[in-house]
């Protein structure tokens, strides 16, 4: 189990930029299809949302997927780590 | 204690509790339920620069500032106390609702409403995102640690509680003023009434004492300094905040947005049901799966929270698009033949004057009644063509529009068969969302547990939840979609934490975790 949590480690790292990659070329191809003006301006605004919001996700896809590969999730097979108080 | 007494204690700690966050997710609510009739009186009938206003307000600011709302009042909640946290965010929220309701119209003071309920909306998410870590971890210290579960399941109730009496209201209000006042004026009325049930609110939380966990921690002087610091930047913390977001809060927030606004707006906008029909299925569904929460919440306490929840979120990866295909074919008109019909009552000509009174707009609009007791309005339109005003051009051919199928009422029997797929949505949200406030509180210390399952539950509700609709219409619209396409967002979503969930999350049951500590 511990072999597979460090193995998709790896995969985590990799989706994270890779899925913003896939948003910024679909972002691309539809502010483009937009028509001029008030159109162009809403679907650009839209899609610089989702970017804003799903960049630093990410982010954080990735630095999961660095603890994974490191091992930090391999205690947690029979119980969460409870952090001291 | 006698137990008598830290029994109803511990009800009068939930009820309290409840009764706040339930308000709170009541106000939210009415600002999403009335988007659209608020919209038209309070930003310009013309798009231009108000439409990069409308877009925020409407579809992102009240779900993009929640996890901000969750570090500002989690910081504050570890800091000063949860009661006095949770008592800031419900008068926030309270007073923002009120004003949204006072708001003059755009035709009053131009570009200063629209500005003013952007402001408003950004409070209501801050305030969300602090109102409900707070009452889940007041509720959860003031338990026993093997009915965690059970105890928070009742704040867990509050959201679909919440929704319920938002569309309740809505409704009530709609059905006694009648469409064209409520539109008018009528909408600010469920805005306003919402003073009062925070005023009782407030009284009710005034009275209730600090958490006991909290308070030992403060009296022994081991109060965190640096929440924030101590949540997100010690690693031993900030892996299980991201273990939370990935294997947990980010697919319940998928299935949970799925069942309870996605769902009514495919029925509505998609499917073209009746405006009270479709609110009327949503409102049975509820009333039926609340429960639930309750079940669920409790039985997490036994067998553990992991399971229950994945179990949710499987099952709504593999049911979805069966049961919105069935929304789409009970729905379909198109193949309506005449022994069905049962009478069509006399068509209404209605005529308008478009292209400066040049043209006109001709819309023929019947009622068709079928035999097996489900109606619908069809809607043919056409333009005429005038001559030129100088008298240059001949008529033109009339412009025949697509007929339009609207506002169809089911038959009794697919009426209750609708009630029955969204409370199956709904007992899947109440799976995945019943045990989730104990989860979280029970992967984090009390010193700094209020910042740090906030953040997660966030970003999980907030941010992927709360774009459920608006993703999901987006992808549908895209060329080359059906409209079944936009579930690929919540399947995808709910797939990628499952997958985490089962594997990297353990299955620690409540008392197993007391022993060990």
């Amino acid at each position: 189990m511990n072999a597979l949590k460090k193995g998709l480690g790896l995969f985590w790292m990799i989706l994270g930029p890779v899925s913003i990659l896939f948003l910024f070329l679909q972002a691309y191809e539809k502010v483009g299809l937009a028509a001029e003006g008030v159109q162009k301006t809403n679907t650009a605004l839209q899609w610089g949302i989702i970017l804003f919001i799903f960049i630093p996700i990410s982010a954080g896809l990735v630095i999961f997927g660095y603890y994974a590969l490191k091992g930090e999730y391999d205690q947690l097979s029979e119980g969460s780590e409870e952090p001291a108080d | 204690m006698n137990p008598e007494l830290q029994k109803n204690s511990i009800f009068k700690v939930i009820g309290a509790s409840s009764l706040g966050t339930l308000i709170e997710w009541y106000d939210f609510y009415i600002f999403g339920s009335l988007a659209t009739i608020i919209g038209a009186q309070l930003f310009p009938a013309d798009a231009g620069a108000s439409a990069l206003i409308n877009t925020l307000a409407i579809f992102a600011a009240g779900f993009i500032v929640r996890p901000f709302g969750a570090l500002v009042f989690g910081r504050l909640g570890d800091l000063i106390g949860r009661k006095y946290t949770f008592l800031l965010t419900l008068v926030l929220m309270g007073g923002s609702t009120f004003l949204i309701g006072l708001i003059p119209s755009y035709s009053s003071i131009g570009y200063a409403a629209p500005i003013l309920v952007l402001i408003l909306r950004l409070v209501q998410g801050l305030a969300l995102g602090g109102e409900y870590g707070g009452a889940a971890t007041y509720v959860a210290e003031h338990a026993p640690a093997n009915k965690r579960g059970f105890f928070t399941s009742w704040i867990q109730t509050t959201a679909t509680g919440g929704l319920f009496l938002s569309l309740g209201v809505i409704v009530l209000t709609k059905n006694w003023l009648g469409a064209e006042d409520f539109a008018a004026w009528g909408w600010r009325i469920p805005f306003l009434l919402s003073i009062l049930l925070v005023g009782v609110s407030i009284y009710i939380r005034m009275k209730m004492h600090e958490s006991p966990m909290f308070t030992k921690l403060k009296t022994e002087g081991k109060i965190s300094k640096n929440p924030l610091k101590e949540s997100f930047n010690h690693k031993a913390n900030f892996k299980m905040v991201l273990l939370a977001l990935f294997g947990a809060t980010m697919g319940q927030g998928v299935i949970w947005y799925t069942g309870q606004f996605y769902a009514q707006s495919f029925i509505e906008n998609t499917c073209k049901v009746d405006f009270n029909d479709s609110r009327y299925i949503l409102l049975w569904g509820i009333a039926f799966a609340t429960p639930f929460f309750v079940i669920f919440g409790s039985w997490s306490d036994r067998v553990g929270r992991k399971w229950i929840m994945l179990t949710g979120m499987l099952l709504g990866i593999i049911f979805y698009r069966p049961i919105y295909q069935v929304f789409l074919d009970d729905t379909d008109f198109s193949d309506v033949t005449q022994e069905d019909i049962f009478s069509v009552a006399n068509p209404v000509v209605t005529k308008l004057a478009i292209n400066g009174g040049v043209d006109s707009l001709i819309t023929t609009s019947a009622m068709v009644t079928l035999v097996d007791g489900s109606s619908y309005q069809k809607v043919q339109s056409h333009t005429k063509f005038g001559a030129s005003m100088d008298g240059t051009a001949a008529e033109k051919p009339l412009e025949v529009h697509p007929e339009l199928i609207k506002d169809k009422k089911l038959s009794t029997p697919v009426f209750w068969k609708f009630v029955g797929l969204i409370f199956f949505q709904i007992l899947l949200v109440t799976m995945v969302y019943g045990p989730i406030a104990a989860f979280l509180v029970e992967l984090f210390p009390t010193k700094i547990r209020y910042t740090s399952m906030s953040l997660p539950y966030h970003v999980g509700n907030g941010v992927f939840g709360g774009l459920v609709p608006f993703i999901a219409t987006l992808i549908a619209s895209f060329s080359g979609s059906t409209p079944l396409s936009g579930l690929w967002y919540p399947i995808g979503i709910a797939s990628l934490s499952f997958v985490i969930g089962a594997i990297y999350l353990s299955n620690k049951k409540p008392v197993e975790a007391e022993t060990a500590d």
